[in-house]
């Protein structure tokens, strides 16, 4: 049981590096977000320090976004995903295989990245901390909340957009959290609170979404 | 045995099958004949549990398949129209992850041989993306050639794209498939001669399926 979920991460993982493109352009949409922000906005250091944290998570989460349809996508019309529907292991297993890839592939380098923004941005050592930590735990929300959305939306017209839709409030929660994290640091509160919020989530989804997952790609591939 | 009872399936509005019944048993072929839009693509994932049928049941060894799915998809082999090939990956390495994604073990050895069997072998660690569409094919087909020991195999026209040494060597492994005491369903359009004990024949024309039973 648990070769299968390896295989399918293994795949993934080697699928998203032979298509780098894909994987880059989530990472190259993330760093223009963020550092284009500071044009519009301003480039008072107080300022951008303030709205670092909820910048950095908005573009994570924007990103995230993007990335959703290649989740199922390629395998939906390669006829890899009926193969899949047909397996003899748990079809919920190979889900969270598949969206734990995604991180793999998507929030884990975000996050990494979120290092180097905290330098940007001035922030101090701890809040950068913080920043990184949230991330690390609340990019991985995302992708499996995404991939109900995708799943839901798979082979329809305009799927990414309705997709986009179907997720983007059940994000906000992550969202909230994570960034409220950060400016709790900076003004001195603990974090505690928000990292069991967030790990709650973690297990929550990690739990329920491989098996709505399943459920939703039986009825897309009908 | 594979058992369909009372089968309907209804597209859109339009009704393609209704009370069909069939028994298959094993040792014999079923071969799945009608004209484009008939639904015959829609059976073979009917009996493949991809597709819930509007009414009736699909039974495996006298068992619903809907009620048990894990033991009936691990007697089954599906190869549908796509070929789940990804451009990406060399022959060998989809090969390999879709008998991992399917939940069976492959060695080394028997990979090699079913690759050359399918008569691949020599492109096995080429990337899918630069084979023809024949050979790309024959990637999905070398799964049957790695799995002779799986009792049911639900076919979607394999012979598509396929030279005729390659269209011999499938027919060739589908009746020894049966011969062996298995379990072949099979859609195609092309007349390809399958030596088989016991054949059986459904028609999809729209109405009621009718059934043909022969014995060659």
């Amino acid at each position: 049981m648990l070769s299968i979920f390896m295989q399918v991460v293994r795949r993934d993982l080697l699928l998203a590096m032979r298509q780098k493109a894909d994987v880059l352009n989530t990472l190259f949409f993330f760093v223009v977000v963020v550092t284009i922000a500071p044009f519009g906005i301003g480039s008072e250091p107080a300022l951008l320090r303030d709205i670092a944290p909820g910048l950095v998570w908005v573009a994570a989460l924007l990103a995230a976004i993007l990335s959703l349809p290649r989740l199922f996508a390629n395998d939906y019309a390669d006829g890899t995903l009926e193969q899949m529907l047909l397996s003899a292991e748990p079809l919920s297993l190979i889900v969270l295989a598949k969206a734990t890839a995604h991180w793999l592939s998507t929030g884990l380098p975000l996050t990494a990245m979120a290092v180097v923004f905290g330098l940007v941005f001035d922030l101090d050592r701890y809040a950068t901390l913080t920043l990184v930590a949230t991330l690390a735990v609340g990019t991985p929300v995302l992708s499996l909340i995404g991939s109900i959305g995708a799943a839901l939306t798979l082979g329809l017209r305009g799927g990414a957009v309705l997709a986009s839709l179907l997720v983007l409030p059940l994000y906000i929660p992550v969202l909230i959290f994570g960034a409220g994290a950060v400016s709790a640091v900076a003004s001195g509160l603990a974090v505690t609170a928000y990292f069991l919020l967030l790990g709650a989530f973690l297990l929550f989804a990690a739990v329920l979404t491989p098996w709505a997952v399943s459920i939703a790609l039986r009825i897309s591939v009908e | 045995m594979l058992d369909a009872i009372h089968l309907s399936c209804e597209r859109g509005d339009r009704r393609l099958f209704a009370g069909l019944d069939f028994a298959v048993a094993p040792g014999s072929l079923l071969r799945v004949a009608g004209s484009n839009g008939t639904g015959k693509t829609s059976l073979l994932r009917i009996l493949c549990g991809l597709l819930e049928p509007t009414a009736g049941e699909v039974r495996w060894r006298g068992q619903d398949i809907r009620r048990t799915r894990d033991e009936y998809l691990r007697d089954l082999v599906y190869i549908g129209h796509l070929n789940g090939v990804k451009d990406e990956l060399t022959v060998r390495e989809n090969l390999q992850i879709a008998q991992a994604i399917a939940g069976r073990r492959l060695d080394d050895a028997t990979a090699r041989r079913s690759l050359e069997a399918v008569g691949i072998g020599h492109v096995e660690h080429t990337m899918a993306r630069f084979l023809s569409q024949g050979q790309r094919r024959r990637i999905a087909l070398a799964r049957l050639f790695a799995t002779p020991d799986a009792p049911l195999w639900i076919l979607d026209e394999p012979f598509t794209a396929l030279d005729v040494r390659g269209v011999a060597a499938l027919s060739q492994l589908i009746s020894s498939h049966v011969v062996h005491g298995n379990t072949v369903v099979l859609v195609t359009h092309q007349d390809v001669a399958i030596e088989v004990q016991r054949q059986q024949d459904v028609e999809l024309n729209g109405g009621p399926g009718s059934i043909a039973e022969a014995a060659c």
